[in-house]
């Protein structure tokens, strides 16, 4: 099986004046489909950075990272947007919900952008609700739900276009330890149906769930870890 | 690809979150068409107005005064004085001059005229039938003058309409009779109305026999062999600056004069015309050009609120990359919401421009002219202003960067 994300020697560069961050000094490593894999590591270790990088959200400075065959650092502004829409689905920390739109257009909105006729993509929508649980919510906006259910809703959008990918970085961040044990219980449903899922977690018990963990200290991978085959 | 209907439809919906702003936002561009629409409708009606009072003074006409020629079109009085033309230079004009269809020598002269217990004063012009050809007046009720009028100096009198009405307000003065200046004439006509020229109530004019005004009315005016003017009606319009130069090279011979001692003025009703139709032409694109700052304020306070509204919205446009959004969608997007806000600002004030004008137009009597295009032109140019001024918060909105944005509070 081929692996859905190979990176090769990434490396991000910011510079700040005179000053060089290696936000990322050379990491390589690769992630199969339907991987379940927990980034780990300490504040400014580089773990947001990766996450950018793999969702086409930036470009590295140097090495190559390839995603479901694509080389991302070859892609232009719209080759991106396109990679995002179709292989990528985010989850923020802060969910990132448009409080005007309901629940169901914001879910719509990543099919807004793939072209999707109207009526399509408000089944779409709701049928996606349905699966995280807030069917009976699709016409709420977003300061009608607890933070909770805004995740869910976040994490419905994510999956609107069917991607091969999810990236969460800190998704339970802002939430209560149970809504966040909830919701790391979709994550794994999900993963269980096929999608491979990338999370950023502070919280150990969060990423002792994942399959696999992959520790990170100032832009270096210092740990790669195979969870044994566990419940 | 995102649909097109999609992306019109997330910017009505971004105008609509703001009802307040974005109404404020289009008023400018309300302000700025509708005062560029105002003033163009003014102008074309104060237009209308010259040329049609202008063309009522007759078509093809010349008009010889005594006097000599004063820089652009003016006429003084001095050289040569106020009997510097005659009869006999009417009968030469008529007899050596080609291409001509009437000349009318015409003798001015003021009178109190009473009739029924009113008075009025008013112009009394002595002409000959010619004149009514020269002048293209008709009688509304009654019959011009012939030339057995004219031949002896008989006692009638047409009346312009204002002096009719004056004198006769209730009455058909055809078969009355007034005095004037001592002497009782009898009405045999009542003239067309004319209108106002711009310089002077037309209508307000009573015409006579050239022979009875110069022996009876005109008083000292009135004796010897001169005449106040002489109307020319050439043949045709282009024929005009050839009867007008065969008129002064003949009246030069006749006066012994040779252009810088000329003691008269040959005036060219179609020159002077476009002096006028030149001039409120001008002043139209002042009125214009004055309007079309504050439209172009209008649009300056769209860039503003786009800006605002860019910054705002940082969050909004880095999750809208995320999720799928190119460059060009968020381009699109807010250079639609300017663009919409100000076709419908260039809409509404192209409503209240034309109610403007229909209401400015109506106080200053002059006729209302709405141009075909306008509608048009006020569409596309507050599209162009949507355009112009939304492109650059458009831009900034699209060159964004998703993660900068996301991180935005
Ligand atoms: N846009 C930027 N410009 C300059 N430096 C940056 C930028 N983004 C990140 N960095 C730097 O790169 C390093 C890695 O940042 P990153 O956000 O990836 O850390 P992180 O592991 O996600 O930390 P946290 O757990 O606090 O979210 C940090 O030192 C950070 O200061
Ligand atoms: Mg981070």
């Amino acid at each position: 099986m081929a692996g859905l994300i190979a990176a090769s020697d990434l490396v991000k560069l910011y510079t700040m004046g005179d000053e060089t961050v290696h936000a990322l000094d050379g990491v390589s490593f690769e992630i199969d489909r339907g991987g379940y894999v927990a980034i780990v590591g300490p504040s400014g270790s580089g773990k947001s950075t990766l996450m950018n990088l793999i969702g086409g959200l930036d470009t590295p400075t140097d090495g190559h990272l390839y995603i479901d065959g694509q080389d991302i650092g070859a892609m232009d502004d719209s080759d991106l947007a396109v990679f995002r829409n179709r292989t990528i689905g985010f989850v923020f920390q802060s969910f990132n919900l448009l409080p005007r739109l309901t629940a169901q257009e914001n879910v719509e909105l990543p099919l807004i952008y793939a072209g999707v006729e109207p009526k399509t993509r408000k089944a779409r929508a709701s049928e996606l609700l349905h699966r995280v649980g807030l069917g009976e919510r699709i016409s709420h906006k977003p300061t009608q739900l607890s933070g909770g259910q805004q995740q869910r809703v976040a994490i419905a959008r994510a999956l609107a276009c069917e991607p091969q990918l999810l990236l969460a970085d800190e998704p339970t961040g802002a939430l209560d330890t149970t809504t966040g044990k909830e919701i790391m219980g979709l994550f794994r449903a999900l993963n269980g149906e096929g999608v491979c899922v990338v999370l950023v977690t502070h919280d150990l018990d969060v990423a002792a769930q994942a399959r696999r963990t992959i520790e990170m200290r100032d832009g270096k991978i210092v740990r790669d870890q195979h969870a044994a085959a566990s419940a | 690809m995102i649909r097109p209907t999609d992306l019109v439809g997330a910017a009505m919906r971004a105008l609509r979150a703001n009802p307040m702003r974005s109404a404020l936002t289009a008023l400018g561009v309300i302000i700025g068409v509708s005062s560029v629409v105002a003033m163009v409708a003014l102008g074309a009606g104060a237009q209308a107005r010259v040329e049609s009072s202008i063309s009522s003074l007759g078509s093809n006409l010349l008009i010889v005064v005594p006097g000599a020629q004063r820089g652009a079109g003016g006429v003084r009085g001095a050289a040569g004085g106020w009997d510097a033309l005659t009869l006999g230079d009417a009968e030469a004009i008529e007899r050596d001059v080609a291409n001509i269809s009437a000349v009318a020598p015409v003798q001015n002269a003021n009178g109190q005229m009473v009739a029924n217990g009113l008075n009025w004063n008013t112009r009394v012009m002595g002409v000959t039938p010619a004149y009514f050809i020269a002048r293209d007046l008709a009688v509304e009720n009654g019959r011009e003058l012939d030339e057995t009028d004219v031949s002896q100096a008989r006692r009638v009198i047409l009346l312009g309409p204002t002096v009719a009405e004056n004198l006769f307000p209730n009455m058909d003065p055809v078969g009355q009779t007034v005095r004037l200046n001592g002497g009782t004439y009898d009405v045999i006509g009542v003239l067309e109305t004319k209108g106002q020229s711009g310089f002077q109530d037309q209508d307000d004019m009573a015409l006579a026999p050239l022979t009875t005004v110069k022996r009876r009315i005109a008083g000292r005016r009135g004796r010897g062999d001169s005449i106040s003017q002489i109307s020319i009606k050439a043949a045709s319009e282009d024929v005009i600056p050839l009867v007008e130069a065969d008129v002064i090279d003949l009246l030069r011979v006749r006066h012994r004069t040779n252009g810088d001692d000329d003691d008269f003025t040959v005036q060219n009703l179609a020159s002077i015309t476009d002096a006028m139709k030149n001039a409120t032409q001008t002043f139209t694109l002042l009125l214009a050009a004055i309007a079309g700052v504050s439209l172009l304020v209008g649009g300056i306070g769209i860039m503003n609120i786009m800006l605002v509204s860019v910054t705002e919205r940082t969050r909004e446009i880095g999750l809208r990359k995320a999720l799928g959004a190119r460059r060009g969608d968020i381009l699109n997007q807010f250079g639609l919401e300017a663009i919409a806000l100000s076709v419908a600002g260039g809409a509404i004030g192209l409503v209240v421009g034309f109610l403007g004008a229909w209401a400015i137009t109506g106080a200053m009597d002059l006729p209302l002219v709405l141009n075909v295009e306008t509608p048009i032109y006020a569409i596309v140019f507050s599209g162009l202003v949507g355009v112009t001024f939304g492109a650059y918060p458009a831009w900034r909105a699209a060159r964004l960067d998703p993660i900068e944005a996301l991180r935005r509070e």
